[in-house]
C-alpha cells in the first residue's frame, strides 16, 4: 500500500510571491516523516503541493516534479482528483462534515466518489474507526453527527475518513495543534501503528512531538521575512536532535532562535 | 486592626446610587399621562401627536431622572437604552396597526365560500363572488416563476462563490446588483416590449417571467451569502478525500447552506408574491377562472386587490373583498415565512451530541 515520495527541485507559488523553493527530498515507505521550522517557512504548503491540494488555493501553482513511486504527480494528463484518492490528508483543525453522522463522515470518502459495494461499507467503517482507535467510544451512536464528538475525537474521525479510501500515503498538517495532552498521546500512538500501512508525513510545531513520533525530521527555514522558505536538512530524527550538519538546525532545535 | 474596619471606613469606588427597577416604567407612564394631558388641553386632534410628545418626554424625564441619581455617564447609558426601544416601537406600531386592520376588516367576508368561487357572474358593486380564480392565478404565477427563477439564482450563486474568478465574475456580480433595483414596473414593460413584439395577448406566463427577473437578484444574493458561510476546511477535507469539486459542491457544501438557501428563496418568493404593476401590464385580470398560465388573462391577488379597490366606484362589497384577499396574501407570505423557518430549523447542521 504505502508508496515512496521522490520531490525533487519543488517551487511553490501563491499568485507572484514564491512560498518555497527548490525542495528536493525522499520519503520512505512505511515511515514517518514530520516537517518542522518557524511559522511562515514553508512546510504545510509543501505539504499540500504533495496531493496537488496547493492549486486549491486561487492563484497557487507549482514548479518542479514529485514521484509517487515513478510517477510524476504534476506529470501532463495526470488528475489531482485521482492523486487526492492516493495521498490522504488529515487538516490542523478538525473538520467532520456537520450535515452527516459520524458513520457517514468515515464513509463519506467511498460514498462520494461513487466506488464501493454496500456490503463492504459497514465492515470499512468499523475497520477505519477501530484503525483511528474510536471505534469503541462511538460504536453505540454511529447515527449522531460528528460535530457532537470532543476535538479530540472529532479529529480521530477526519484521521478515520482519511484513512477509509485506503490511501498510499497519509499527510498531516499540524494535526495536533489543536488538541489538549491526552488526546494528543493517542492521536501520536496512532501515528505509530499507522505507519505499519502507510506513508506519513506530519508537519508539527512540537519539536518533542516530531522526536517521538518521526524516523525521520526535514528542517524548514527561510532567510527573511517575504523570502521563500527553504529545506535546510533532512536525516534521520535522532540525529537532527542529536547532532545535526547544519548549525541552523542546531540553534531552531535548542530554542536559540525562532 | 482587621480588614473589615479599613473598608468601612473608606467610601466604595464601585458602588453608586441606583434607581429602582421599575423606574423606566414609571417614567413612560409619567410621560403618556403628560402627553395625554398636554394634548388635551392643546387640543391637538392627532394621535400621533399626543405619541411623539409621550415619547420626547420620556427621553428627556429618563436623561434628568437618572443624571439626578446615578450621575451623567449612567444617564447617557439609559437615554440610549431609551432610544432604542423608542425607535422599536416606532417600527412595531405601524405594523401591528397594518395587521390589526387587516384582520379586522378582512374577516368580515373570508370564508370558504369566498376562497372557493370566483367575479364571474357577480359585478364588483354588488356583495357576494370570491377570489378562487386570483389564488389559482397566483399559485400558478409564482409557482412558474419560482421554478425558472430560483434555479438560475442558485446556480449563478454557486458561479460567484466556487467557481467565478476575475472579469467575467465581476460583470455578473455588477449585473446581479443592477438587476436588484429594477423597478417591478421597469422587468414589466420589457416582457411587454416583447409580447408587443411577438404580437401576443397577455397571459399568465408573461407575468410569470416579470416575476422571475425580479426574484432572480434576491436569491443569487441570499445564497451568495449562504456559501461564502460554509467554512473552506469542509471543501478543502472533501477534495482531499479525493472528491470532485462538482461532487463536493453537491454532496458536502449545498447540504451544509441549505437551510439558509431555502430561506432565501423563500424570501424571494414572498417578495414577488405581492408584485402588482408587472401583473397588471402582462396578465392583465380576469374575472373568470382560467387555470391555464399559458394562454389567456388570468388574476393575481394583488391585482385583485388593486381592481377591487379602484374599479368599484367606491362600493363597499367590494372594499370588503379587497381587505379579505389582502387578508388572504398577508396569510400566503406568512406561511410560507413559517414553511421557511422550519425547513431551516430541520435542515441546519447538527450539534447534538
Amino acid at each position: 500500500m504505502a508508496k515512496r515520495i521522490d520531490v525533487s527541485g519543488l517551487t511553490a507559488y501563491y499568485g507572484s510571491h514564491k512560498a518555497i523553493e527548490d525542495i528536493s527530498m525522499t520519503v520512505e515507505p512505511r515511515s514517518v516523516t514530520a516537517f518542522i521550522g518557524p511559522s511562515g517557512c514553508g512546510k504545510s504548503t509543501f505539504l499540500r503541493t504533495l496531493n496537488r491540494m496547493h492549486e486549491v488555493t486561487p492563484g497557487g501553482r507549482v514548479e518542479g516534479k514529485v514521484l509517487l513511486d515513478d510517477e510524476n504527480l504534476y506529470g501532463t494528463g495526470i488528475d489531482p482528483v485521482s492523486v487526492r484518492r492516493e495521498v490522504g490528508m488529515v487538516f490542523q483543525r478538525p473538520n467532520p462534515f456537520p450535515t452527516m453522522s459520524i458513520f457517514d463522515n468515515v464513509a463519506a470518502g467511498l460514498r462520494l466518489n461513487g466506488n464501493y459495494r454496500k456490503s463492504e461499507l459497514n465492515d470499512i467503517v468499523e475497520k477505519s474507526l477501530k484503525g483511528a482507535n474510536l471505534w469503541n467510544e462511538v460504536k453505540d451512536r454511529l447515527n449522531k453527527p460528528g460535530s457532537g464528538l470532543s476535538g479530540g475525537q472529532q479529529q480521530r474521525l477526519c484521521i478515520a475518513r482519511a484513512i477509509a479510501v485506503e490511501p498510499n500515503v497519509l499527510l498531516m498538517d499540524e494535526p495536533c495543534s489543536a488538541l489538549d495532552p491526552i488526546s494528543t498521546l493517542a492521536i501520536e500512538d496512532l501515528i505509530g501503528e499507522l505507519k505499519e500501512r502507510f506513508t506519513i508525513v506530519i508537519v508539527t510545531h512540537n519539536m518533542q512531538q516530531a522526536a517521538r513520533v518521526s524516523d525521520r525530521t526535514a528542517f524548514f527555514n527561510l532567510s527573511a521575512v517575504g523570502q521563500p522558505g527553504r529545506l535546510i536538512e533532512i536525516d534521520d530524527t535522532e540525529r537532527i536532535f542529536s547532532n545535526p550538519s547544519v548549525q541552523a538546525t542546531e540553534d531552531y532545535i535548542s530554542g536559540r532562535f525562532g | 486592626m482587621s480588614h473589615a474596619a479599613v473598608a468601612d471606613k473608606r467610601p466604595s469606588t464601585l458602588r453608586g446610587a441606583s434607581l429602582p427597577k421599575w423606574t423606566p416604567w414609571a417614567v413612560a407612564l409619567g410621560s403618556i399621562a403628560v402627553a395625554c394631558g398636554i394634548g388635551a388641553a392643546a387640543g391637538l386632534s392627532s394621535h400621533v401627536q399626543w405619541g411623539v410628545i409621550a415619547a420626547l418626554l420620556f427621553l428627556i424625564g429618563t436623561y434628568v431622572v437618572a443624571a439626578q441619581v446615578e450621575g451623567r455617564r449612567q444617564a447617557k447609558d439609559r437615554i440610549a437604552t431609551s432610544l432604542v426601544w423608542v425607535a422599536f416601537l416606532l417600527a412595531v406600531i405601524p405594523l401591528v396597526s397594518l395587521v390589526w386592520t387587516t384582520v379586522a376588516r378582512g374577516v368580515k367576508v373570508l370564508d370558504i365560500y369566498f376562497l372557493t368561487h370566483s367575479m364571474g357572474i357577480v359585478a364588483d358593486s354588488q356583495p357576494g363572488g370570491g377570489i378562487y380564480h386570483a389564488i389559482l392565478g397566483s399559485l400558478e404565477q409564482v409557482g412558474l416563476a419560482t421554478v425558472i427563477g430560483a434555479p438560475i439564482g442558485v446556480l449563478t450563486a454557486i458561479y460567484l462563490v466556487e467557481y467565478g474568478r476575475g472579469r467575467l465574475a465581476q460583470a455578473v456580480t455588477f449585473f446581479v446588483d443592477v438587476m436588484t433595483g429594477i423597478p417591478s414596473i421597469v422587468a414589466g414593460l420589457f416582457i411587454l416590449s416583447l409580447m408587443l413584439i411577438f404580437k401576443m395577448q397577455p397571459f399568465g406566463f408573461a407575468g410569470s417571467l416579470a416575476l422571475a427577473i425580479l426574484m432572480m437578484p434576491v436569491v443569487v444574493r441570499s445564497t451568495e451569502e449562504m456559501l461564502k458561510l460554509v467554512p473552506n476546511e469542509l471543501r478543502e477535507a472533501s477534495l482531499a478525500l479525493g472528491v470532485p469539486k462538482w461532487r463536493t459542491i453537491l454532496k458536502v457544501v449545498l447540504p451544509t447552506s441549505i437551510g439558509g438557501i431555502t430561506t432565501g428563496v423563500m424570501l424571494a418568493i414572498a417578495r414577488i408574491a405581492g408584485e402588482t404593476a408587472p401583473v397588471l401590464l402582462l396578465v392583465f385580470g380576469n374575472r373568470f377562472i382560467n387555470a391555464n398560465p399559458f394562454e389567456g388573462a388570468q388574476q393575481s391577488l394583488p391585482l385583485y386587490i388593486y381592481q377591487q379597490y379602484a374599479n368599484s366606484a367606491g362600493a363597499n362589497a367590494a372594499y370588503d373583498r379587497a381587505w379579505a384577499a389582502s387578508l388572504t396574501l398577508i396569510a400566503f407570505v406568512m406561511i410560507l415565512n413559517l414553511v421557511a423557518r422550519g425547513i431551516a430549523r430541520w435542515k441546519a447542521p447538527k450539534t447534538g451530541r
